[in-house]
């Protein structure tokens, strides 16, 4: 079984609409929506959803006032400023490492479950899809990627697929690490503007460091040629293939509004370079 | 006053509003809160220079001391350091540093080193006070960072706070403690859906906002039905023009060439000001 992450570190460069694509173009993928924190890839696929998980992350500190004797010490105690001079606890704060609670004199703290956020196995016109959403203004981000990842290999042995298209946050931290970590090959959607270019070199720094193979797609290329004649060569100079230019179009935008993807939506210039794009990439992976 | 600029979705124009923004208003500090893909000073040109390192505390076992009783390995919560029957390891990409394993080991056997996860940078020069957050390849904690970045912020200027995209961790380190926050967005359905992940976030913040549409006339109208049904104001709209979208692929900010857009910066500030 193979694995494809579609990241972009900068977001907004069209990965979803990519990787939505390339997912109606493989014909024997499992889809894995890792972007948990901004999920985006449902509103195209349209899932059904068959199960929903409960995910807990980690835990959150609670004082009970009744026991607590205002000493300071686990204010004191505490690496991440999450207790207030008034020993209150800032539960966007916390980060849940139970210092306090092992610190408090009077026992007066104890670590409490906290939900991460609800993972779901679905079904879609392409082939079943895991996918999460992160509870309204929790953390643990990295932690529901590792579980939406580890459910969409359980349904590629389910149904016998031999491929999970991943959809990966944007930035280079804890979520787009825990999406790439261990992948056959990351796909890189970029875009030629400064931003673009420079976020691209950051992203995959990121790949290097943790050894995926990684090709890139510039998306929008015509909007300024000099910059994606830039990326070439950057990419050229790393040894990174680039797989394929895509030209700015609102077929992606007008697809997105219908629900479809840009496969579905057209069989125009912009469907057409997809096609290619996914040819070098599935030779890319055998 | 503090003023937050994120937006859900990745990519709706966060950065170009921060950066015309701040140029276009008195008395600015800009802090580039998105340490892992920073961005704002490809627009401003500005020589930085390093202002301090962003140490996390990294366990070391002293394993003439330890007994392998793993009592550590059994209080950490990220599973960061991991006890063999004879050897410790521990695992720094992990570690949050929160001192916990040294707390509760018996023997003393464990002492903290500081490690680098990023480093905080400021501009030299230039006329606004510029600083930013950089968070090392293969660090997965952002929030450090992006926290250290904030205790910068001079309370007699105006702080604009450039916020990654998304809705997690570092967006809610970005926004926490701002007292307003603007939503950049684009009125497709992925950067409605995104809008309405992030109110939820300011909401449940007690965070004031109002929001901004970027490439205005792309898409369609759900945006703007939703914020006149919730009372939401829409605080500027910013047409897609292909001179705006040609000067950004190049890093330059449009105020500099379009001034028309500084007055409507300006008036940006006095709506929020308005507003709280
Ligand atoms: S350590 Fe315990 S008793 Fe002391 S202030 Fe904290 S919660 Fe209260
Ligand atoms: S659990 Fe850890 S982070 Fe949370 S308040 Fe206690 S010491 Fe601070
Ligand atoms: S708690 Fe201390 S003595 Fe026990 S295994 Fe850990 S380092 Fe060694
Ligand atoms: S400092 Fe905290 S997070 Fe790091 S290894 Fe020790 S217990 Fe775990």
């Amino acid at each position: 079984m193979k694995e494809l992450t579609v990241i972009s570190g900068k977001g907004g460069t069209g990965k979803t609409t990519i990787a939505a694509a390339l997912v109606s173009l493989a014909e024997n993928a499992v889809i894995a929506d890792c972007d948990v924190d901004a999920a985006d890839m449902h509103l195209i696929l349209q899932p059904e959803i068959i199960e929903t998980i409960d995910v807990s992350g980690l835990k959150v500190a609670s004082i009970d006032e009744t026991l607590c004797i205002k000493c300071g010490i686990c204010k004191d105690a505490c690496r991440f400023d999450a207790i207030t001079n008034d020993i209150r606890i800032d539960i966007y704060g916390c980060e849940g490492c139970g210092v306090c609670a092992y610190a408090c004199p009077e026992g007066a703290i104890s670590m409490i479950e906290r939900k991460a956020g609800d993972a779901y196995n679905s079904e879609t016109r392409f082939g079943p899809m895991a996918h999460a959403r992160l509870g309204i203004a929790e953390e643990a981000s990295g932690l529901l990627v590792a579980v939406v990842r580890d459910n969409a290999r359980k349904l590629a042995e389910k149904y016998d697929r031999d491929l999970i298209i991943i959809d990966g946050p944007p930035g280079t931290g804890c979520s787009v690490i825990a999406s790439i970590a261990g992948v056959d090959m990351v796909l890189v959607v970029t875009e030629p503007s400064v931003s673009g270019i420079h976020d691209l070199e950051r992203i995959l720094d990121v790949a290097d460091h943790f050894n995926i193979p990684a090709v890139v797609c510039i998306n929008k290329y015509d909007i300024n040629e000099k910059n994606s004649l830039i990326i070439e060569e950057y990419c050229k100079d790393r040894g990174i293939e680039v797989v394929g230019k895509l030209p700015y179009d609102d077929t992606p935008t007008k697809a997105m509004i219908q629900e479809m993807t840009v496969i579905e939506y057209s069989d125009g210039e912009f469907s057409n370079k997809v096609k290619d794009l996914w040819e070098n990439v599935r030779e890319k992976l055998t | 006053m503090k003023i937050a600029i994120a937006s859900g979705k990745g990519g709706t124009g966060k950065t170009t509003v921060a950066v015309n923004f701040a140029l276009s208003i008195e008395n600015v500090q800009l802090f580039d809160c998105d340490v892992e893909e920073p961005n704002c000073h490809l627009f401003l040109g500005f020589n930085l220079e390093k202002v301090e390192d962003i140490n996390i505390l990294t366990p070391v076992v002293d394993k003439t001391k330890c007994d392998f009783c793993g009592k550590c390995s059994e209080f950490c919560q990220f599973n960061a350091i991991a006890v063999l029957p004879e050897d410790v390891l521990v695992f720094p990409a992990l570690c949050h540093g929160c001192g916990g394993c040294a707390m509760v080991c018996p023997k003393d056997a464990i002492v903290y080193e500081n490690r680098s996860i990023g480093i905080i940078e400021k501009s030299k020069g230039g006329n606004i006070e510029f600083y930013r957050g950089v968070l090392n390849i293969g660090e997965a904690m952002s929030s450090p960072v992006i926290k250290a970045l904030k205790k910068h912020v001079d309370e007699s200027k105006t702080a604009i706070f450039d916020a990654p995209p998304g809705t997690a961790c570092p967006v809610i380190s970005s926004v926490q403690g701002a007292d307003y926050c603007i939503l950049v967005t684009e009125s497709t359905p992925f950067g409605f859906h995104d809008l309405l992940l992030a109110l939820d976030v300011l909401r449940k913040l007690e965070i004031p906002f109002g929001i901004i549409i970027n490439r205005c006339d792309i898409g369609d109208d759900r945006v703007e039905k939703y914020c006149d049904t919730e009372r939401i104001p829409v605080l500027m709209k910013i047409p897609h023009d292909r001179k705006i979208a040609r000067l950004y692929s190049e890093g330059i900010p449009f105020v500099n060439r379009i001034p028309e857009w500084k007055v409507k910066f300006v008036q940006l500030l006095d709506k929020i000001q308005a507003q709280i």
